[in-house]
């Protein structure tokens, strides 16, 4: 009833002013668009943007942060031992545990795979539980574990003859330990993905490779990878990122210890500049993530691109 | 040389047939156990939680095998819920996380929205910057922004700087980016005809997301939801670096430096609080997997 009352009145109007309401609703739309995401672009530029330049800003400064000492926070890091550690620790803790995380997330993909439809979904919730509960709690449940006195672990490797292993107290048994907690954390996420991905592989494609004879390596290798690569790459630049940047597990686990051997960067970070107050220093060594950081979500975006485009 | 190839693969067709299945059956044994394995591995550290909680200082520490409860009591579970410093942990961990889920989805729901049908000048430019901000680590601007909330207090005597409410301002950076992001996904696969139903019908802008996109991406909406509760749940660095009065702390900030008084381990509190601490993530998990595990894959799947 009531569209029939107005609708010779918006005809009307129509052809009347067709030129500028037609004129007014586009800038109607685009202004309730523009509001819509204000919020979210202010966020963003007050919280993400600007802290980051920021953070080059206080970068330059002396350490009381009222001189401007161009690039010599950055010279005194190059000539600090410890830094180049940092450096090296943080690669080699990013590296190794994503590559751990994925080899091990497409294995445990695999098995969930093969078994029956009906038994997957309990199996499936039962892997992803780590991922679910917060690292900071969990990675307390591996310090426990750790324990240099009441270690669960050692008490059940002494059974087999294997000394008492000194979790968190040597260098390399702590980077170890590091690693494996970061590793036990994230493998579930590359599990759930490549599970995700494994489900649209069609099905005819494993037919038409098992009548060529092919075996169970060559059906991965030239089916399941070649399907998978998309999920696989951009899953493991992700997880890159956010590996590169952890804070929780090490900080809790060794604190950086013993003798600053299993600091990375995001925990020598939090070391100089909320703990030694030096915020300066800090921030310039929390830059030093950024070059990887950059590098990764390059790739990243032009996989999105290149399937924004395809579809 | 196809066919010769056929012609002897033939006769042997039969055992193959055989042995395949066989294959099938060990190799579903083979899966099984592996499977095992790892669900070992995977939940050994909660198990363990678990375990500890039930146990008391006395059993802790005298060293019988760590792995059995030989004398369960829940004198760590009464300690602790019975403590206000606790409580106020728990309580400042649920507010927190209420009003950032509230605030993210208020914001990034209308962004969505906006950006995946409102074609507008750099809509899409900026569909890709959100995207790229939620790359950007807490672990990357926890110092500038340490020094800016200062810097405020310094100015106007808002004092931000150890007061809970911060991270209702922090938190958002974390979850905002994503949760827009996938909304924009789940938006983006509403077909067009629905909308443009809804404008031909005279609907406004603020009509048809309320009317028809929020109902049927509501699924989107809840994995989301999810996202950001166990996100604002979980945060470590923020609450560390911004919160040290153990009245302004959250969950897990204010296990550890609570419960961990210089060299005393008091593991049996600690293990159970770790395990209240992830108690509510987990029983989200346990009712709404399938819209977490949506949420999951969605960040890389969809848009």
């Amino acid at each position: 009833m009531a569209d029939v009352a107005l609708r010779p009145n918006r005809a009307a109007a129509q052809t009347a002013r067709k030129r500028s309401s037609l004129h007014n609703a586009l800038r109607r739309k685009s202004t309730v668009a523009f509001l819509m995401t204000l919020p979210l672009l202010l966020l963003i530029a007050t919280l993400v943007i600007y802290p980051a330049f920021y953070a080059l800003h206080l970068a330059t400064l002396n350490k009381s942060m009222q001189r401007f000492v161009g690039l010599s926070n950055f010279e005194f890091l190059f000539r600090r031992e410890t830094f180049w550690l940092v450096v090296k620790q943080s690669c080699i803790f990013a590296i190794t545990a994503v590559v751990f995380k994925a080899v091990l997330g497409f294995i445990i993909a695999h098995f969930v795979h093969n078994i029956p439809a009906k038994g997957q979904r309990k199996w499936r919730g039962m892997l992803l539980v780590p991922w679910v509960i917060p690292p900071a709690m969990s990675t307390l449940a591996w310090l426990w574990l750790f324990d240099p006195s009441y270690s669960a672990f050692n008490y059940t490797l002494s059974f087999f003859g294997i000394g008492p292993i000194p979790w968190t107290g040597d260098a390399m048994w702590a980077r170890f330990s590091v690693i494996l907690v970061n590793i036990w954390v994230g493998a579930p996420f590359f599990m759930i993905m490549y599970l995700a991905a494994l489900k649209s592989v069609p099905e005819q494609l494993y037919e038409a490779a098992a009548i060529d004879g092919a075996n169970w390596w060559q059906r991965i290798w030239y089916v399941t990878l070649p399907m998978m690569r998309n999920i696989i790459a951009i899953t493991t630049l992700f997880s890159l990122i956010v590996t590169f940047a952890n804070f929780d597990i090490v900080r809790i686990l060794t604190a950086g210890g013993p003798l600053d051997h299993t600091h990375i960067f995001a925990t020598w970070a939090f070391r100089i500049g909320i703990e030694g107050s030096d915020i300066p220093l800090g921030a310039s060594v929390s830059l030093f993530m950024v070059p990887i950081l950059a590098i990764a979500a390059i790739f990243i975006l032009r996989d999105i691109n290149k399937r924004g485009n395809e579809s | 040389m196809t066919t010769a190839t056929i012609d002897k693969a033939a006769p042997t067709r039969k055992v193959k047939y055989g042995s395949m299945s066989r294959d099938r059956a060990w190799a579903l044994r083979w899966s099984y156990f592996f499977l095992v394995i790892f669900a070992i591995f995977f939940l050994t550290p909660p198990i363990y939680m678990f375990i500890t909680s039930l146990k008391s200082s006395a059993e802790i520490s005298a060293a019988t095998n760590p792995w059995w409860v030989f004398h369960p009591t829940l004198e760590n579970y009464i300690a602790l819920l019975t403590s206000n410093q606790f409580l106020r942990f728990f309580w400042n961990s649920a507010i927190v996380s209420i009003f950032v889920v509230t605030i993210t989805m208020l914001i990034s729901v209308p962004a969505a929205f906006a950006l995946s049908r409102m074609r507008f000048w750099g809509s899409a430019t900026l569909a890709t910057g959100v995207f790229l901000t939620y790359l950007i680590p807490e672990t990357l601007l926890f110092i500038p922004l340490f020094k800016m909330f200062a810097v405020i207090g310094d100015w106007t005597g808002i004092q931000l700087i150890n007061r809970w409410y911060v991270l209702l301002i922090l938190y958002p950076t974390l979850t905002v980016p994503f949760c827009t992001w996938i909304m924009i996904g789940y938006f983006a696969s509403i077909p067009k005809e629905l909308d443009e139903a809804a404008v031909i019908d005279g609907a406004s802008w603020i009509q048809t997301l309320t009317r028809i996109f929020i109902p049927v991406a509501f699924p989107g909406i809840i994995a989301a939801t999810i996202f950001a509760f166990t996100v604002s749940w979980a945060q470590f660095l923020y609450p560390l670096v911004f919160t040290t009065s153990t009245d302004q702390l959250v969950m897990p900030v204010g296990i550890i430096t609570s419960l961990i008084k210089g060299d005393v381990f008091n593991w049996g509190q600690i293990m159970t609080g770790a395990l209240l601490g992830a108690a509510p993530p987990l029983i989200i998990y346990a009712f709404l997997m399938d819209y977490y595990i949506a949420g999951l894959t969605a960040g890389a799947t969809k848009g």
